[in-house]
């Protein structure tokens, strides 16, 4: 944290360089660190932001990012009209704004090192919040897009009391790869070679990725380091796949094929020792574990009704007990659970007319959503928000990964390439080490 | 086939004649044993006889191998038989059996002989629960291999869920070409031993 003094300080240089917006930030309060002033507006609509341009070589790119990426946050309503004047004025005209339908006036201005954000309540006609961001020099590659995504999960906070979940990514496989996009489907990058990978799993680091790699002679139980580039193997020998991280990060449940079914491990990734298994499902499948944020419980897909169902346990044992009872209908194939990042809800696909659809249930008072209906739905993954879910769909006539927002229902298509699928969503990206 | 007394004389003299060649060389002895007209066609017919002999041993030999070859291939196809199975099931059928009967005297047979049972799955259901699927297919066919005598140890398993599709589509008929277990020799080979 800097001081809000050295904080001032930096500031008033920002503005200094950037001119114009010196006028409209100079009303800048002054805010006691921890200490949360909310915008004001309706809290029963979303209330509408408006991004001015942004000044300088890359001016047009930061504005764009940050516009799609409060759209895509889903709190607010992106004003574009009208609002769409070549450069930020010297001085902010609130009345105008306040037409528009804006609560919120979003001001960046680039600096040699980063960028400088104020957030202006409309309605108050004064600066919310300011603040400056480091952002990388030199380049416009992956890091940079990163900090320009913290830059607008920053501003969703300081508008909604909420970070966004623009800086984080999103693992999935296609044709036998890894990949990882950022949560706008930008910046993708394959991280693994030819190969069959599948059930790609975050570290809650954001620095690792377990997943299962097939082969001829079995499937095993790899972890990608995303710093060094490296691979190790965590579980060789048979059917190894489903990798999950505890929430602490300290240990990885996976499921291994036994004798006659397939039972839950657990292991601590990062040093010497043997795996203890945790289910004992005497000839049946147990996989795809997810845990509970308090990292003692697991959600996981089991056949032990006789057909594949989700099931739930304590990580030091006890009894599995059914998610939901059974139904008599195709809507008791339920598998590949999420449990979601507030534990509130688990997040499932279930079969309904004989294809999956991907369902939510919340835990306290049993109740369940469908959120999906057209094509077919699997796989689905939280944000780290707990409210937006990746899932792998076939409406486009491909499989795809598509992110939908469980409060409003909207949808929007994450990949644009065909073959996409086993989705898995990062915790809020880390800071890279070392930097500024 | 009978050979003619006459010719046997015949062919009894030539054969003293040799002996006394052999004992003490008299090279004027030779025409005493001339042969006559009869006599070569005597020879012509014994000639005949060992080509024949010869032949029949051959078409034997050629026969024996064909058969060989045939019973490598029928056993070489009956270890590579895919089993199938119903949807959602790692349950052996009476055929799925069958054909895994057929295994088991080649296997007895070739004791140097390790084999891979590969478990697929169609494509309906989860992708991450088909690969735990599969691997179930795999173990049911090894543990009918086991329960008839073959040694744990020369049948690995492996799943590839339904990552591998034997048939492209999305229907019945591609759907049950894909529930199945696949063989392969992973060591050996069939007929090295008798």
């Amino acid at each position: 944290m800097t001081t809000p003094r050295f904080a001032t300080a930096l500031l008033l240089g920002a503005l200094l360089l950037a001119g114009g917006a010196a006028a409209a930030a100079a009303q800048v309060p002054t805010t006691e660190p921890g200490v949360r002033i909310g915008l004001s507006y309706d809290p029963g609509s979303r209330p509408g932001v408006v991004v001015l341009p942004v000044s300088g070589p890359a001016g047009d790119s930061v504005r764009a990012i940050l516009q799609r990426d409060l759209d895509y946050g889903d709190r607010a309503v992106v004003i574009t009209d009208g609002a769409g004047a070549a450069v930020a004025p010297a001085r902010l005209n609130y009345a105008l704004y306040q037409r528009l339908g804006a609560a919120a006036v979003v001001q960046g201005t680039l600096t040699p090192t980063g960028l400088t954000l104020a957030v202006h309540d409309v309605a108050k006609r004064a600066v919310l919040r300011t603040a400056t961001l480091p952002l990388p020099s030199g380049t416009y590659g992956p890091e940079w897009r990163m900090a320009v995504h913290r830059a607008a999960d920053t501003v969703e906070e300081w508008i909604f009391g909420t970070r966004g979940i623009a800086a984080s990514r999103i693992a999935f496989v296609r044709n036998g790869r890894l990949y990882i996009t950022h949560s706008d489907g930008a910046a993708t990058e394959a991280i693994t070679g030819s190969g069959m990978a599948l059930s790609p799993a975050w570290h809650p680091t954001g620095r690792y990725v377990a997943y299962a790699d097939m082969s001829e002679t079995g499937t095993q139980i790899m972890v990608r380091d995303l710093d060094t580039r490296t691979s190790r193997r965590m579980a060789s020998g048979g059917l190894n796949i489903t990798p999950a991280f505890s929430p602490d990060g300290e240990r990885l449940v996976y499921s291994h094929g036994t004798n006659n079914g397939a039972d839950l491990y657990v292991i601590s990734p990062f040093e010497e020792g043997a795996p203890r298994r945790i289910t004992v499902g005497r000839g049946t499948l147990n996989m795809s574990p997810s845990f509970s944020p308090d990292g003692r419980r697991i959600a996981f897909t089991t056949d032990r009704p006789g057909r594949p169902d989700v099931y739930m346990t304590a990580i030091d044992g006890g009894e599995a007990t059914e998610l939901l009872p059974f139904n008599f209908s195709d809507q008791s194939y339920r598998s590949n659970p999420d449990w979601s990042p507030d534990g509130r809800s688990v997040a499932f696909q279930s079969q309904i007319g004989g294809r999956f659809q991907v369902i939510t249930l919340t835990l306290k008072d049993r109740n369940v959503k469908q959120l999906t209906n057209e094509g077919e739905n699997e796989d689905p993954s939280w944000a780290p928000d707990g409210r937006h879910l990746v899932f792998t769909s076939s409406r486009s006539g491909t499989k795809q990964l598509w992110v939908l927002d469980a409060e409003t229902g909207r949808t929007r298509q994450l990949t644009r390439e065909g073959g996409a699928r086993l989705a898995a969503w990062s915790t809020h990206d880390r800071v890279p080490i070392g930097a500024p | 086939m009978m050979i003619a007394p006459r010719a046997l004389a015949v062919l009894a003299l030539v054969a003293v004649a040799t002996t006394a060649c052999r004992k003490k060389p008299e090279p004027e002895a030779a025409p005493a044993v001339q042969p006559t007209t009869v006599d070569n066609s005597a020879a012509d017919a014994a000639a005949k006889a060992e080509r024949d002999r010869l032949e029949r041993e051959r078409i034997e030999r050629e026969r024996l191998a064909a058969e060989r070859e045939r019973a490598l291939a029928e056993a070489r196809n009956a270890l590579a038989a895919a089993v199938y199975f119903d949807f959602d099931q790692s349950a052996l059928s009476d055929n799925a059996r069958a054909t895994l009967e057929a295994k088991v005297p080649v296997l007895q047979g070739n004791s140097s002989i390790r084999i891979r049972v590969a478990g697929h799955t169609d494509s309906r259901g989860s992708d991450e629960y088909n690969m735990a699927l599969g691997n179930r297919r795999a173990a049911a066919v090894r543990q009918y291999l086991v329960d008839r005598g073959i040694d744990a140890g020369r049948v690995e398993i492996v799943s590839f869920g339904e990552e591998m599709p034997a048939a492209q589509g999305e229907d019945e008929s591609a759907w049950s070409q894909n529930r199945r277990a696949e063989f392969s020799v992973t060591s050996g080979s069939i007929g090295t031993e008798e």
